[in-house]
C-alpha cells in the first residue's frame, strides 16, 4: 500500500451530505410520545447558604410532573476523577456535585430540576420554587483567593487545589549568565466555548428498565458517573451520543445528563431539556484566566538563557478539570525553544465564578501568549529578527523540553516559521492614523491525552456477505469529521470505495468505547484502533484468498473491491467470492481492535517530570494587522497558518480545523471576554459576547506541512486543538510592530490599544 | 394557567400549504420546529443573534426567532429542505459538501438559507457581498473561509446552467 486511494485525498464527508439536507437529528431535534420537558433553577448569586427551598407552589402547578431539589438525588456529591481509567492522586480529583445543597458556590449554580408537559409550564414552575438565601462573603480574584484570610469558597477547604513545578537547571545562574531580561505578567480573560448548538439531550426507559439519555456529549462515557448518581450498576445506564453542534471542550463535562436521568427516573416519562443561549453561556464551563508573570534572558546573540514563569489560574468554584489544564500549561510554559534554566511555578484556585474546565488548547494557548510575546520582546530589545531569534533558539527532533521529555518526533518549526512568513507577501503599507504592522508566533500542543491516565480506544470493523463494510466505535463527532476519517482508513486497507464503508458510533451500549472526543485523540486513538482492526479483517481475507489464488498472501493487495496478485499475472480474485469462501468456512469477518497509548506512571505529583504526552504539534501563525492609533480599532488584514499535521488523512477536514482554529484564536486576540461583575456573568449572548463574523476575518492562508512522522495512523498528527495556540500571539505581536507598545492583556480591544498608544506618547 | 386565544394560521413551507393555530406571541421557529416538524430549522439563540434559524419569507431572509408566526399568515416559508434535496440537490448544498464548508452543521441550514436570498437577488455577488449576506449567521467551526468559497462556487454554477 504504497500509494494511497482514500488517504490524503479531500474527499466529502458523509455526514456534511446529511447535513446539507437537514437530515441530521441533533440531540435538540428528537422527541418521543409523551415526552415531558425539564428546566433547571439556578443561582442568581455567586455565595451564599441556602436557608430553605420551598417547591409546594410548584408542585401543585397543573402540567408539573416532577421538582427535585439536592435531597431527591440518591447520590448527590461524588469524589469524581473526571474519566481517568487509572488512579493518580488526589490532586486530580474534584467534587462532582449535581445539585446546590445548604450553600450555592456561583452564580449559575444548579438549585432544582422541574419536568412538566410543556415548557412553559415548566418554566413558570421554576418561578414558584422559593429559595431563601443568607448571602456569604465571595472571593472572585484568583490572586486574593490566594490569600490566607479570603473566604473559603468550598467550607473547610484550602482554595488553592494545586501547586505544581517544574524546574530544569538554575534559573538565578541563568539570568546571572543573561544578557538581557524582560519581565512581565499578563492575563487572559475567561472565554467561552460558543458552539452553535446549546446543551441538549432526550432521556426515556427502555423496554428493559435501563435509563437511555440521548445527548449532545463528547464523552459518552459519562454514563458511569451518571449511574453512580442514581445509585445504579454501570450497566443500567446507556448513553447515546448525537453528531454534536460543536464541542471545543465545553461539552466535555457532564451537561444535562444527571438531570435528565433523575427527571425521566422519578417520572417514569421520557423528558427533553434543552438549554437556551442565555443558560447555556450562563451555566457551562469556560476557559481559564490565568495570571502569568514571566521573566527571559537572553544573550546578546539571541541565544536564550533562563526562563522564570508564575501561573495563577481561575478554576472557578468547582475543581474539574482545573489541575490537568494546569499540567498542560506547565509542560507547555516554556515554549518550543531550548533553554538551559528553567523554572515553573503553578496555583490554580477555587473562586465563586463560573467553573472553568477544558477549552480547545486545554492550557496551552494561555501560556503561548506570554512566551511568544515574551520572545518578541527580547527579539526588539536585542534587535535580532523576531523570525530568526526563533529560529536560534527552537528544540529539534531529539532534544528535551524542560520537564526532560524527548521529541521523539519530528518539530518541524524552522519550516512552518519560514513558510508562514514568506507566505504573508508583500507588505501593506499604512496611511495617516492606520498603521501596519506584521509578526509570527509559534506554539505547540500535546495531542493524546497524558500518559499516565493509561488510555485507550477500541473499533470493530466487519465485512458484510456482499463486501460492504461496518464500523462500530464509540466515538463522539463534533463536527472535526471523527468519524468519517475512521471510514477513510478503513476503505484504504479494505480497498473498497469510501461509499462502501458505514459507521456506527457513540453508542455505550452498542459501540465498542472510543474514549472521549477530547485532547485531540481522537484521529491518533481511535485512528490506530480502527487501522488495527481494519489491519485484523484484511488478514484474514487475504489468507482466505492467496489458498484460493495459490499464492504467497504478501503478493496479494486489496483495492477496487478485488484481491490483486500484484506480481506475475496481475490476477484478481473478486472480494465478495473470498467474503463467501470465508463464511463458508467460519473465519472471522470481523476484528475488534484495542488501541493502547504509551503509558508511564506520574512519579512525583507536584514536580513535572518525564514523559507526559505521547507526542506534540508544532506550527506558525503570522499575520497582517491595520491598526487605527486614533480608536485603537485592530483589524487583522492576513493570517496564515502552518502546521505540521504529520499525515494529512482528510486535507479538506484538516484545512477545517486549522482554519477554524485560526479564527477561533483570532476572537481569544481581539474580541472575545466573558465578563464578570462580583461573579455574575454580564454578557449572557452573543450580542455582548462578541464572536468573529465573516466580516471580521481576514484573508487566510492554510499550509499544510506533512512530515509524515506523527504517531497517529500512517503518521498523522493531532491538530484539532494545535490549530488555535499561536494565533493570538501573532496578532498581539503585529500589533506591537505596527505601533511601538504592547497590550499584555488578552483581548486586544480599542480601548487597551488606546491606553498603551497614550502611555507610549506621553513616555516619549 | 391562563392561556392565550389562538388564532389560524395558514401558510406555505416548502411549496405545501399547511394550517394550525397558534398564539399571538408564538414565533415562526417555535410553530416550525415543534408543530410543523421542520428540524431542519435550528434554534442557536433565540435573540436573533446566530442565524441559524434563517428561513425565507417571501423570498427574504429572516431570522424565524424574531419573527411571529402570525407574521408568516398566507405567506410562503422556505426552509434549507425546500432548497434543495438529497434527490434534487440545490447548487449550494453540493458546493458546502465539496468545499467542506460543513464541520458541525448547526449553522449550515442558516447559512444556506441566506446565501440563498444572496444568489437570488445578486446572480453574480463580489467576496464582499458574499460576507455580508451571511455575516448575520454565526459559525464556530469553519472560520468562514470555506463557506465564503462554496457560496463562490455555487455562484459560478449556477451562472453557467442558466
Amino acid at each position: 500500500m504504497t500509494e494511497f486511494k482514500v488517504i490524503g485525498k479531500p474527499i466529502p464527508r458523509h455526514d456534511a451530505w446529511e447535513k446539507a439536507f437537514g437530515l441530521t437529528s441533533y440531540a435538540a431535534d428528537f422527541s418521543l410520545p409523551g415526552m415531558l420537558y425539564g428546566k433547571v433553577l439556578r443561582s442568581k448569586v455567586p455565595s451564599a447558604r441556602i436557608l430553605s427551598i420551598d417547591t409546594s407552589k410548584a408542585e401543585r402547578l397543573a402540567g408539573v410532573k416532577a421538582v427535585l431539589t439536592a435531597k431527591d438525588v440518591p447520590q448527590n456529591e461524588s469524589v469524581t476523577r473526571f474519566g481517568q481509567t487509572h488512579a493518580i492522586g488526589g490532586g486530580f480529583e474534584g467534587l462532582y456535585r449535581v445539585l446546590a445543597d445548604k450553600r450555592v458556590h456561583y452564580a449559575g449554580e444548579p438549585v432544582a430540576l422541574v419536568a412538566a408537559e410543556t415548557e412553559k409550564i415548566a418554566e413558570k414552575a421554576l418561578g414558584l420554587i422559593r429559595v431563601e438565601y443568607q448571602p456569604l462573603p465571595g472571593v472572585f480574584d484568583p490572586l486574593e483567593a490566594m490569600r490566607p484570610d479570603a473566604p473559603q469558597v468550598e467550607e473547610g477547604k484550602a482554595n488553592i487545589i494545586t501547586h505544581y513545578e517544574v524546574v530544569k537547571g538554575d534559573v538565578e545562574e541563568g539570568f546571572s549568565q543573561s544578557d538581557v531580561i524582560v519581565e512581565n505578567t499578563y492575563r487572559v480573560p475567561f472565554v467561552d466555548h460558543a458552539y452553535m448548538e446549546p446543551e441538549s439531550g432526550v432521556a426515556w426507559i427502555d423496554e428493559n428498565g435501563v435509563i437511555v439519555i440521548r445527548v449532545s456529549t463528547q464523552v459518552i462515557e459519562h454514563f458511569r458517573g451518571v449511574a453512580d448518581v442514581l445509585r445504579l450498576p454501570h450497566n443500567r445506564v446507556r448513553v447515546i451520543g448525537t453528531y454534536v453542534g460543536g464541542g471545543f471542550g465545553g461539552k466535555e463535562d457532564i451537561t444535562v445528563e444527571s438531570f435528565l436521568a433523575l427527571l425521566t427516573r422519578k417520572t417514569g416519562r421520557p423528558v427533553k431539556l434543552t438549554y437556551t443561549r442565555e443558560e447555556s453561556i450562563l451555566c457551562h464551563s469556560k476557559r481559564h484566566p490565568y495570571v502569568m508573570t514571566y521573566k527571559t534572558g537572553a544573550k546578546k546573540d539571541g541565544r536564550l538563557t533562563a526562563l522564570q514563569a508564575r501561573l495563577v489560574s481561575d478554576a472557578g468554584a468547582y475543581v474539574y478539570l482545573s489541575p490537568w489544564v494546569l499540567l498542560y500549561s506547565m509542560v507547555n510554559a516554556a515554549g518550543p525553544y531550548r533553554i538551559p534554566h528553567v523554572r515553573v511555578d503553578g496555583h490554580t484556585v477555587l473562586t465563586n465564578t463560573i467553573f472553568t474546565s477544558a477549552n480547545r488548547g486545554f492550557g496551552a494557548p494561555q501560556v503561548c501568549f506570554a512566551y511568544e510575546s515574551q520572545m518578541d520582546e527580547l527579539a526588539k530589545k536585542l534587535r535580532i529578527d523576531p523570525v530568526e531569534i526563533r529560529k536560534i533558539n527552537y528544540l529539534k527532533k531529539g532534544e528535551a523540553l524542560a520537564t526532560g521529555q524527548v521529541l521523539e518526533h519530528h518539530v518541524g518549526l524552522e519550516e512552518t516559521t519560514d513558510r508562514a512568513a514568506c507566505a504573508l507577501g508583500e507588505r501593506p503599507r499604512g496611511k495617516g492614523p492606520i498603521k501596519i504592522g506584521r509578526n509570527i508566533a509559534s506554539g505547540m500542543t500535546s495531542y493524546g491525552k497524558m500518559v499516565f491516565l493509561h488510555d485507550t480506544s477500541r473499533s470493530y470493523v466487519s465485512m458484510e456477505m456482499d463486501g460492504s463494510v461496518t464500523i462500530r466505535a464509540g466515538i463522539q463527532d463534533i463536527g472535526g469529521g471523527q468519524a468519517s476519517s475512521l471510514c477513510q482508513i478503513v476503505a484504504e486497507v479494505l480497498g473498497v470505495p469510501l461509499e462502501d464503508v458505514k459507521i456506527y458510533i457513540a453508542d455505550t451500549a452498542l459501540t465498542p468505547l472510543s474514549g472521549t472526543t477530547t485532547a485531540t485523540r481522537q484521529l491518533y486513538m481511535s485512528g490506530n484502533a480502527t487501522l488495527m482492526a481494519a489491519h485484523g479483517v484484511r488478514k484474514t481475507l487475504l489468507r482466505k484468498a492467496s489458498e484460493m489464488m495459490k499464492v504467497d498472501p504478501d503478493r496479494l493487495d486489496l483495492a477496487d473491491r478485488e484481491v490483486i496478485d500484484q506480481e506475475g499475472t496481475g490476477k484478481t480474485l473478486s472480494l465478495t467470492d473470498v467474503v463467501k469462501a470465508c463464511a463458508s468456512d467460519g473465519l472471522p469477518l470481523y476484528h475488534v481492535a484495542l488501541f493502547k497509548a504509551p503509558t508511564r506512571n506520574l512519579t512525583k505529583y507536584e514536580r513535572i517530570e518525564g514523559d507526559v504526552f505521547p507526542d506534540f504539534t508544532f506550527g506558525t501563525h503570522a499575520a497582517d494587522v491595520a491598526v487605527d492609533e486614533e480608536t485603537g480599532k485592530v483589524e487583522v488584514l492576513k493570517l496564515v497558518s502552518c502546521y505540521d499535521v504529520g499525515t494529512a488523512i482528510n486535507p479538506l477536514s484538516v484545512e477545517g480545523q486549522v482554519e477554524g482554529g485560526a479564527v477561533y484564536g483570532m476572537g481569544y486576540g481581539l474580541t472575545e471576554e466573558v465578563l464578570l461583575e462580583q461573579g455574575v456573568i454580564k454578557t449572557p449572548s452573543f450580542s455582548e459576547y462578541l464572536l468573529p463574523t465573516s466580516m471580521d476575518v481576514p484573508e487566510m492562508e492554510t499550509l499544510l506541512l506533512e512530515s509524515g512522522d506523527g504517531v497517529g495512523p500512517f503518521g498523522a498528527k493531532g491538530i484539532g486543538e494545535p490549530s488555535v495556540c499561536s494565533v493570538a500571539p501573532a496578532i498581539c505581536n503585529a500589533v506591537c510592530d505596527a505601533v511601538g507598545a504592547r497590550v499584555f492583556d488578552l483581548p486586544l480591544t480599542p480601548e487597551k490599544v488606546v491606553k498603551v498608544l497614550r502611555a507610549k506618547n506621553r513616555t516619549g | 394557567m391562563k392561556t392565550l386565544k389562538t388564532y389560524p394560521l395558514e401558510l406555505s413551507v416548502n411549496g405545501e400549504w399547511k394550517k394550525t393555530e397558534v398564539s399571538p406571541e408564538e414565533t415562526l421557529l417555535h410553530v416550525l420546529r415543534e408543530k410543523l416538524g421542520h428540524n431542519e430549522v435550528k434554534e442557536g439563540c433565540g435573540k436573533g443573534d446566530c442565524g441559524a434559524c434563517a428561513v425565507l419569507l417571501d423570498g427574504k431572509a429572516v431570522n424565524a426567532c424574531l419573527t411571529l408566526a402570525l407574521q408568516a399568515h398566507r405567506q410562503k416559508v422556505v426552509t434549507l429542505k425546500g432548497i434543495g434535496t438529497q434527490e434534487k440537490p440545490h447548487p449550494l448544498q453540493e458546493s458546502f459538501v465539496r468545499r467542506g464548508a460543513i464541520q458541525c452543521g448547526f449553522c449550515t441550514a442558516g447559512m444556506i438559507v441566506s446565501a440563498k436570498a444572496l444568489l437570488d437577488e445578486k446572480p453574480d455577488p463580489t467576496r464582499d457581498e458574499i460576507r455580508r449576506s451571511i455575516s448575520g449567521n454565526l459559525c464556530r467551526c469553519t472560520g468562514y473561509k470555506k463557506i465564503i468559497e462554496a457560496i463562490e462556487e455555487a455562484a459560478r454554477k449556477l451562472k453557467r446552467s442558466r
